[in-house]
Protein backbone atom coordinates (compact mmCIF):
# COMPACT_ATOMS: atom_id res chain seq x y z
CA UNK A 1 0.00 0.00 0.00
CA UNK A 2 3.00 2.60 0.88
CA UNK A 3 4.47 2.07 -2.64
CA UNK A 4 1.79 3.90 -5.23
CA UNK A 5 1.50 6.36 -2.33
CA UNK A 6 5.70 7.05 -2.58
CA UNK A 7 5.20 6.80 -6.30
CA UNK A 8 2.80 9.72 -6.17
CA UNK A 9 4.80 11.76 -3.53
CA UNK A 10 8.08 11.51 -6.28
CA UNK A 11 5.57 12.70 -8.85
CA UNK A 12 4.37 15.50 -6.89
CA UNK A 13 8.04 16.46 -6.16
CA UNK A 14 9.63 16.23 -9.76
CA UNK A 15 6.84 18.30 -10.76
CA UNK A 16 7.36 20.61 -8.11
CA UNK A 17 10.96 21.34 -8.93
CA UNK A 18 10.27 20.90 -12.89
CA UNK A 19 8.34 24.35 -12.54
CA UNK A 20 10.64 25.83 -9.78
CA UNK A 21 13.09 25.69 -12.67
CA UNK A 22 10.76 27.02 -14.97
CA UNK A 23 10.45 29.97 -12.57
CA UNK A 24 13.80 30.36 -12.41
CA UNK A 25 14.32 30.57 -15.78
CA UNK A 26 11.61 33.23 -16.40
CA UNK A 27 12.51 35.47 -13.52
CA UNK A 28 16.47 35.37 -15.69
CA UNK A 29 14.32 36.52 -18.38
CA UNK A 30 14.08 33.04 -20.78
CA UNK A 31 10.03 34.27 -21.65
CA UNK A 32 9.49 31.79 -23.86
CA UNK A 33 9.02 28.79 -21.51
CA UNK A 34 6.49 30.84 -19.57
CA UNK A 35 3.70 29.71 -21.14
CA UNK A 36 5.26 25.74 -20.40
CA UNK A 37 5.00 27.39 -17.18
CA UNK A 38 1.72 28.24 -16.99
CA UNK A 39 -0.26 25.55 -18.68
CA UNK A 40 -0.84 22.89 -16.12
CA UNK A 41 -3.38 25.68 -14.73
CA UNK A 42 -4.63 27.40 -17.68
CA UNK A 43 -8.17 26.14 -16.91
CA UNK A 44 -8.13 27.14 -13.49
CA UNK A 45 -7.53 30.46 -14.37
CA UNK A 46 -9.85 30.34 -16.86
CA UNK A 47 -12.74 29.03 -14.01
CA UNK A 48 -11.28 31.92 -11.41
CA UNK A 49 -12.15 34.46 -14.04
CA UNK A 50 -15.60 32.97 -14.72
CA UNK A 51 -16.28 32.88 -11.53
CA UNK A 52 -16.35 36.47 -11.35
CA UNK A 53 -17.57 37.60 -14.54
CA UNK A 54 -20.15 35.15 -15.54
CA UNK A 55 -19.49 35.83 -19.49
CA UNK A 56 -16.85 33.47 -20.85
CA UNK A 57 -15.75 36.19 -23.66
CA UNK A 58 -14.48 38.85 -20.85
CA UNK A 59 -13.14 35.85 -18.81
CA UNK A 60 -10.52 34.48 -21.54
CA UNK A 61 -10.13 37.60 -22.51
CA UNK A 62 -9.35 38.46 -18.30
CA UNK A 63 -6.95 35.27 -18.00
CA UNK A 64 -4.76 36.40 -20.76
CA UNK A 65 -4.27 39.62 -18.98
CA UNK A 66 -3.61 37.96 -15.80
CA UNK A 67 -1.14 35.48 -17.14
CA UNK A 68 0.76 38.67 -19.01
CA UNK A 69 1.13 40.77 -16.22
CA UNK A 70 2.00 37.31 -13.97
CA UNK A 71 4.61 37.29 -16.92
CA UNK A 72 5.59 41.36 -16.63
CA UNK A 73 5.86 40.55 -12.34
CA UNK A 74 7.42 37.07 -12.13
CA UNK A 75 10.52 38.12 -10.79
CA UNK A 76 8.60 39.52 -7.91
CA UNK A 77 6.88 35.79 -7.01
CA UNK A 78 8.70 34.55 -3.77
CA UNK A 79 8.30 30.63 -3.10
CA UNK A 80 6.90 31.07 -0.25
CA UNK A 81 3.43 30.55 -1.83
CA UNK A 82 2.26 28.39 -4.10
CA UNK A 83 2.42 29.66 -8.26
CA UNK A 84 -0.75 28.15 -8.78
CA UNK A 85 -2.15 30.42 -5.50
CA UNK A 86 -0.62 33.54 -7.13
CA UNK A 87 -1.61 33.32 -10.30
CA UNK A 88 -5.40 32.87 -8.95
CA UNK A 89 -4.92 35.71 -7.36
CA UNK A 90 -3.55 37.60 -9.97
CA UNK A 91 -6.26 36.60 -12.04
CA UNK A 92 -9.24 37.59 -9.23
CA UNK A 93 -7.50 40.81 -8.97
CA UNK A 94 -7.70 41.39 -12.53
CA UNK A 95 -11.33 40.17 -13.02
CA UNK A 96 -12.55 42.60 -10.31
CA UNK A 97 -11.37 45.25 -11.67
CA UNK A 98 -12.50 44.48 -14.37
CA UNK A 99 -15.77 44.17 -13.18
CA UNK A 100 -15.87 47.37 -11.22
CA UNK A 101 -15.10 49.24 -14.67
CA UNK A 102 -18.10 47.83 -16.09
CA UNK A 103 -20.48 47.69 -13.55
CA UNK A 104 -22.34 50.99 -12.30
CA UNK A 105 -21.56 52.18 -8.82
CA UNK A 106 -25.99 51.45 -8.14
CA UNK A 107 -25.72 47.88 -8.91
CA UNK A 108 -22.38 47.02 -6.68
CA UNK A 109 -24.74 49.09 -4.04
CA UNK A 110 -27.70 47.08 -4.81
CA UNK A 111 -25.33 43.78 -4.32
CA UNK A 112 -23.75 44.78 -1.46
CA UNK A 113 -27.27 45.18 0.64
CA UNK A 114 -28.08 41.43 0.38
CA UNK A 115 -25.95 40.06 2.58
CA UNK A 116 -26.15 36.49 4.21
CA UNK A 117 -29.47 37.47 5.61
CA UNK A 118 -29.96 34.28 8.29
CA UNK A 119 -29.19 30.47 8.03
CA UNK A 120 -30.08 28.32 5.89
CA UNK A 121 -32.20 25.61 5.75
CA UNK A 122 -31.67 22.57 3.66
CA UNK A 123 -34.37 21.54 1.27
CA UNK A 124 -34.26 18.13 0.86
CA UNK A 125 -33.13 14.72 2.82
CA UNK A 126 -33.25 12.13 1.01
CA UNK A 127 -30.68 9.29 1.50
CA UNK A 128 -27.44 9.80 0.18
CA UNK A 129 -24.58 7.84 -1.68
CA UNK A 130 -21.09 9.24 -2.91
CA UNK A 131 -21.70 10.17 -6.45
CA UNK A 132 -19.56 8.24 -8.40
CA UNK A 133 -16.86 10.16 -10.15
CA UNK A 134 -17.31 8.27 -13.57
CA UNK A 135 -20.23 10.38 -13.59
CA UNK A 136 -18.12 13.54 -14.58
CA UNK A 137 -17.40 11.52 -17.49
CA UNK A 138 -20.12 12.83 -19.04
CA UNK A 139 -20.07 16.00 -20.78
CA UNK A 140 -24.38 16.75 -19.96
CA UNK A 141 -23.46 15.69 -16.43
CA UNK A 142 -20.72 18.57 -16.27
CA UNK A 143 -22.56 20.86 -17.75
CA UNK A 144 -25.75 20.57 -15.12
CA UNK A 145 -23.33 21.11 -12.27
CA UNK A 146 -21.95 24.16 -14.51
CA UNK A 147 -25.39 25.37 -14.74
CA UNK A 148 -26.19 25.02 -11.08
CA UNK A 149 -23.18 26.67 -10.09
CA UNK A 150 -24.14 29.48 -12.34
CA UNK A 151 -27.58 29.88 -10.81
CA UNK A 152 -25.86 31.00 -7.16
CA UNK A 153 -25.58 34.82 -6.64
CA UNK A 154 -21.92 36.35 -7.30
CA UNK A 155 -21.02 36.31 -4.09
CA UNK A 156 -21.79 32.51 -3.06
CA UNK A 157 -20.28 31.25 -6.22
CA UNK A 158 -17.23 33.66 -5.99
CA UNK A 159 -16.78 31.92 -2.67
CA UNK A 160 -17.54 28.50 -3.55
CA UNK A 161 -14.89 28.72 -6.99
CA UNK A 162 -12.14 29.67 -5.04
CA UNK A 163 -12.37 27.29 -2.21
CA UNK A 164 -13.80 24.21 -3.87
CA UNK A 165 -12.83 24.34 -7.02
CA UNK A 166 -9.57 26.23 -6.82
CA UNK A 167 -8.34 25.12 -3.86
CA UNK A 168 -7.68 28.64 -2.15
CA UNK A 169 -7.53 28.16 1.48
CA UNK A 170 -9.87 29.89 3.65
CA UNK A 171 -7.70 32.99 4.26
CA UNK A 172 -6.36 32.97 0.82
CA UNK A 173 -9.78 32.95 -0.53
CA UNK A 174 -11.07 35.83 2.02
CA UNK A 175 -7.30 38.13 0.61
CA UNK A 176 -8.27 37.21 -3.14
CA UNK A 177 -11.58 38.86 -2.71
CA UNK A 178 -11.32 41.16 -0.10
CA UNK A 179 -13.47 40.02 2.29
CA UNK A 180 -13.35 39.04 5.98
CA UNK A 181 -13.04 35.36 6.73
CA UNK A 182 -15.61 35.52 8.60
CA UNK A 183 -18.01 36.01 5.23
CA UNK A 184 -15.89 33.48 3.16
CA UNK A 185 -17.32 31.22 5.90
CA UNK A 186 -20.79 32.33 5.96
CA UNK A 187 -21.06 32.36 2.53
CA UNK A 188 -19.44 29.32 1.78
CA UNK A 189 -21.99 27.32 3.87
CA UNK A 190 -24.51 29.03 1.97
CA UNK A 191 -23.22 27.97 -1.64
CA UNK A 192 -22.36 24.49 -0.46
CA UNK A 193 -26.16 23.58 1.03
CA UNK A 194 -27.47 25.71 -1.77
CA UNK A 195 -25.72 23.71 -4.52
CA UNK A 196 -26.45 20.21 -2.88
CA UNK A 197 -30.64 20.79 -2.92
CA UNK A 198 -30.08 21.86 -6.44
CA UNK A 199 -28.33 18.55 -7.24
CA UNK A 200 -31.17 17.14 -5.20
CA UNK A 201 -33.20 18.76 -7.61
CA UNK A 202 -31.24 18.35 -10.63
CA UNK A 203 -31.95 14.18 -9.85
CA UNK A 204 -35.86 14.47 -10.07
CA UNK A 205 -35.25 16.02 -13.21
CA UNK A 206 -33.11 13.19 -14.56
CA UNK A 207 -29.79 14.72 -14.74
CA UNK A 208 -28.27 11.87 -13.73
CA UNK A 209 -30.81 9.23 -15.52
CA UNK A 210 -28.57 7.02 -17.37
CA UNK A 211 -26.29 6.49 -14.39
CA UNK A 212 -26.32 2.90 -13.17
CA UNK A 213 -27.82 3.84 -9.67
CA UNK A 214 -30.08 1.65 -7.89
CA UNK A 215 -33.93 2.60 -8.53
CA UNK A 216 -35.85 4.46 -6.57
CA UNK A 217 -32.49 6.14 -4.47
CA UNK A 218 -30.74 9.33 -5.23
CA UNK A 219 -27.15 9.10 -6.13
CA UNK A 220 -25.81 10.27 -2.97
CA UNK B 1 -11.21 13.04 26.03
CA UNK B 2 -13.61 15.85 25.33
CA UNK B 3 -17.27 14.74 26.27
CA UNK B 4 -19.38 15.65 23.60
CA UNK B 5 -21.80 18.35 23.62
CA UNK B 6 -25.56 18.13 22.73
CA UNK B 7 -26.41 19.96 19.32
CA UNK B 8 -29.76 20.01 17.39
CA UNK B 9 -30.62 20.15 13.78
CA UNK B 10 -30.20 24.24 13.35
CA UNK B 11 -26.84 23.98 14.71
CA UNK B 12 -25.43 20.92 12.67
CA UNK B 13 -26.59 23.42 9.81
CA UNK B 14 -24.87 26.18 10.54
CA UNK B 15 -21.85 24.04 11.45
CA UNK B 16 -21.95 21.74 8.81
CA UNK B 17 -19.26 23.52 6.40
CA UNK B 18 -16.67 23.77 9.43
CA UNK B 19 -17.49 20.45 10.62
CA UNK B 20 -16.38 19.63 6.92
CA UNK B 21 -13.33 22.66 6.72
CA UNK B 22 -12.08 21.06 10.45
CA UNK B 23 -12.74 23.68 11.94
CA UNK B 24 -14.64 22.89 14.81
CA UNK B 25 -13.79 22.14 18.10
CA UNK B 26 -13.80 18.64 19.35
CA UNK B 27 -16.16 19.04 21.42
CA UNK B 28 -18.60 20.12 18.96
CA UNK B 29 -17.16 17.70 16.19
CA UNK B 30 -17.78 14.71 18.66
CA UNK B 31 -21.57 16.31 19.20
CA UNK B 32 -22.16 16.60 15.68
CA UNK B 33 -20.72 12.71 14.99
CA UNK B 34 -23.07 11.76 17.75
CA UNK B 35 -25.80 13.67 15.96
CA UNK B 36 -25.25 12.19 12.45
CA UNK B 37 -25.63 9.13 14.25
CA UNK B 38 -29.06 9.15 15.16
CA UNK B 39 -30.21 11.81 12.63
CA UNK B 40 -31.27 10.74 8.81
CA UNK B 41 -32.09 14.42 7.68
CA UNK B 42 -28.55 15.53 9.09
CA UNK B 43 -26.99 12.55 7.84
CA UNK B 44 -28.11 12.93 4.13
CA UNK B 45 -27.03 17.03 4.26
CA UNK B 46 -23.32 15.93 5.76
CA UNK B 47 -23.44 13.42 2.87
CA UNK B 48 -24.94 15.57 0.17
CA UNK B 49 -22.72 18.65 0.78
CA UNK B 50 -19.89 16.10 0.88
CA UNK B 51 -20.98 15.00 -2.87
CA UNK B 52 -21.21 18.41 -4.14
CA UNK B 53 -17.59 19.68 -2.46
CA UNK B 54 -15.91 15.92 -4.12
CA UNK B 55 -17.38 16.58 -7.36
CA UNK B 56 -16.73 20.17 -7.91
CA UNK B 57 -13.19 20.16 -7.20
CA UNK B 58 -12.82 17.45 -10.04
CA UNK B 59 -10.49 18.55 -12.15
CA UNK B 60 -12.37 17.64 -14.72
CA UNK B 61 -14.68 20.48 -13.97
CA UNK B 62 -12.52 23.36 -14.82
CA UNK B 63 -13.16 23.41 -18.52
CA UNK B 64 -11.95 26.02 -20.52
CA UNK B 65 -13.75 26.73 -23.84
CA UNK B 66 -11.95 24.91 -27.01
CA UNK B 67 -9.02 26.28 -28.24
CA UNK B 68 -8.28 28.58 -25.26
CA UNK B 69 -4.76 26.81 -24.80
CA UNK B 70 -4.08 27.64 -28.45
CA UNK B 71 -4.51 31.08 -28.03
CA UNK B 72 -3.03 31.93 -24.48
CA UNK B 73 -0.18 30.30 -26.16
CA UNK B 74 -0.05 32.85 -28.93
CA UNK B 75 -0.78 35.49 -27.19
CA UNK B 76 1.52 34.89 -24.58
CA UNK B 77 4.45 34.43 -27.15
CA UNK B 78 3.13 38.17 -28.29
CA UNK B 79 3.68 39.18 -25.31
CA UNK B 80 7.17 37.33 -24.61
CA UNK B 81 8.63 38.68 -27.61
CA UNK B 82 7.24 42.35 -26.56
CA UNK B 83 8.65 42.89 -23.69
CA UNK B 84 6.16 46.29 -23.77
CA UNK B 85 4.02 45.74 -20.90
CA UNK B 86 6.36 46.21 -18.48
CA UNK B 87 9.03 48.86 -20.13
CA UNK B 88 5.61 50.89 -21.31
CA UNK B 89 5.01 50.71 -17.26
CA UNK B 90 7.81 53.51 -16.83
CA UNK B 91 7.73 54.58 -20.43
CA UNK B 92 4.15 56.14 -19.32
CA UNK B 93 6.06 58.20 -16.73
CA UNK B 94 9.50 58.50 -18.56
CA UNK B 95 7.37 60.59 -21.16
CA UNK B 96 6.25 63.30 -19.48
CA UNK B 97 9.19 63.78 -17.18
CA UNK B 98 11.37 64.29 -20.23
CA UNK B 99 8.86 66.67 -21.83
CA UNK B 100 8.76 68.49 -18.26
CA UNK B 101 12.68 68.38 -18.34
CA UNK B 102 12.42 69.53 -21.97
CA UNK B 103 10.27 72.65 -20.65
CA UNK B 104 12.55 73.65 -17.98
CA UNK B 105 16.07 73.59 -19.53
CA UNK B 106 13.91 75.57 -22.58
CA UNK B 107 12.61 78.14 -19.44
CA UNK B 108 16.27 78.50 -18.18
CA UNK B 109 17.55 79.17 -21.49
CA UNK B 110 15.37 81.79 -22.38
CA UNK B 111 16.08 83.07 -19.22
CA UNK B 112 20.09 82.88 -19.75
CA UNK B 113 19.20 84.85 -23.15
CA UNK B 114 17.01 87.39 -22.08
CA UNK B 115 20.04 88.00 -18.71
CA UNK B 116 22.51 88.09 -21.90
CA UNK B 117 20.41 91.11 -23.21
CA UNK B 118 19.02 92.82 -20.74
CA UNK B 119 22.44 94.80 -19.74
CA UNK B 120 23.06 96.36 -22.54
CA UNK B 121 25.05 98.96 -21.67
CA UNK B 122 27.89 99.42 -18.64
CA UNK B 123 25.37 102.72 -18.28
CA UNK B 124 22.80 100.68 -17.42
CA UNK B 125 24.66 98.82 -14.82
CA UNK B 126 23.08 99.17 -11.00
CA UNK B 127 24.95 102.15 -8.88
CA UNK B 128 24.70 100.25 -5.84
CA UNK B 129 27.86 99.95 -5.50
CA UNK B 130 28.87 103.78 -5.60
CA UNK B 131 29.64 105.05 -2.21
CA UNK B 132 26.29 106.98 -1.64
CA UNK B 133 28.23 109.92 0.31
CA UNK B 134 29.88 110.27 -3.25
CA UNK B 135 30.13 113.62 -4.18
CA UNK B 136 29.27 113.81 -7.52
CA UNK B 137 28.36 116.48 -10.49
CA UNK B 138 25.61 116.49 -13.14
CA UNK B 139 25.34 119.03 -16.26
CA UNK B 140 21.97 120.52 -16.34
CA UNK B 141 21.17 118.71 -19.29
CA UNK B 142 22.31 115.84 -19.35
CA UNK B 143 21.36 111.91 -17.84
CA UNK B 144 24.93 111.08 -16.43
CA UNK B 145 26.31 111.68 -12.81
CA UNK B 146 30.60 112.35 -12.84
CA UNK B 147 32.85 112.61 -10.38
CA UNK B 148 33.84 116.43 -10.09
CA UNK B 149 37.25 115.60 -11.95
CA UNK B 150 36.31 113.20 -14.82
CA UNK B 151 37.73 114.95 -18.15
CA UNK B 152 34.11 113.64 -19.90
CA UNK B 153 31.97 116.14 -17.96
CA UNK B 154 30.71 118.38 -20.48
CA UNK B 155 29.32 122.12 -20.07
CA UNK B 156 30.97 122.83 -16.73
CA UNK B 157 29.72 126.19 -16.22
CA UNK B 158 26.52 124.61 -15.73
CA UNK B 159 26.88 121.94 -13.03
CA UNK B 160 25.16 121.06 -10.26
CA UNK B 161 27.20 119.01 -6.96
CA UNK B 162 25.37 116.05 -5.27
CA UNK B 163 25.63 112.89 -3.63
CA UNK B 164 25.75 109.80 -5.64
CA UNK B 165 22.57 108.78 -3.51
CA UNK B 166 20.79 111.95 -4.83
CA UNK B 167 21.69 111.01 -8.50
CA UNK B 168 20.54 107.79 -9.07
CA UNK B 169 17.57 108.68 -6.40
CA UNK B 170 17.16 111.21 -9.13
CA UNK B 171 17.41 108.79 -12.53
CA UNK B 172 21.19 109.76 -13.04
CA UNK B 173 23.50 106.77 -14.24
CA UNK B 174 27.33 106.49 -13.97
CA UNK B 175 30.02 107.83 -15.80
CA UNK B 176 31.62 104.71 -17.13
CA UNK B 177 35.00 106.07 -17.47
CA UNK B 178 35.40 108.16 -13.83
CA UNK B 179 33.17 105.26 -11.88
CA UNK B 180 34.30 102.49 -13.62
CA UNK B 181 35.68 100.62 -10.59
CA UNK B 182 32.35 100.67 -8.86
CA UNK B 183 30.37 99.22 -11.82
CA UNK B 184 32.59 96.80 -13.14
CA UNK B 185 32.16 94.31 -10.14
CA UNK B 186 28.09 94.26 -10.81
CA UNK B 187 28.75 94.01 -14.58
CA UNK B 188 27.65 90.72 -16.50
CA UNK B 189 29.88 91.99 -19.19
CA UNK B 190 33.32 91.33 -19.59
CA UNK B 191 35.65 94.82 -19.51
CA UNK B 192 34.17 97.38 -22.22
CA UNK B 193 36.58 98.99 -24.42
CA UNK B 194 36.98 102.58 -22.92
CA UNK B 195 37.41 104.69 -25.86
CA UNK B 196 33.31 102.84 -27.05
CA UNK B 197 32.50 104.06 -23.38
CA UNK B 198 33.73 107.42 -23.61
CA UNK B 199 32.24 108.14 -27.16
CA UNK B 200 29.30 106.68 -25.23
CA UNK B 201 28.99 109.32 -22.50
CA UNK B 202 29.73 112.17 -25.46
CA UNK B 203 27.24 111.11 -27.91
CA UNK B 204 24.56 111.56 -24.41
CA UNK B 205 25.94 114.78 -22.93
CA UNK B 206 26.84 116.10 -26.35
CA UNK B 207 24.72 114.44 -29.22
CA UNK B 208 25.93 117.36 -32.18
CA UNK B 209 29.73 116.53 -31.13
CA UNK B 210 29.33 112.80 -31.57
CA UNK B 211 27.90 112.79 -35.01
Amino acid sequence: MAEPELALNNSDNTRTMREQALIAQVQRGQNDVFYELVRPYERRVYAAALAILHNQSDAEDVAQEAMLKALANIRQFRAEARFSTWLIQITVNEALMRRRRERTAMMEAIDDRREDEGDYTPRDFADWREIPSEALERKEVRQKLAEALGTLDQKYREVFVMRDMEQLNIQETAEALGISVASVKTRLLRARLMLRDLLAGGWEQGWFSRLPFEKGTKPW
Amino acid sequence: MVNGQTVNCEQVWREISNYLEGEVDAGLREGMDGHFRTCTRCASVLAGTRNVIRLYSDERMLEAPAGFGGRLEKRLAHGARVPGRKWSTWAAWLVPVAALALFAVGLQWTNIEQGAHRILSPHAQPGDKIPPDLVVVVAADARIFHVPTCDLVQNKTNLRTLTAKEAIAEGYVPCVRCLRKYLQSASLKPEADPDADADLDVAEENPTRAR
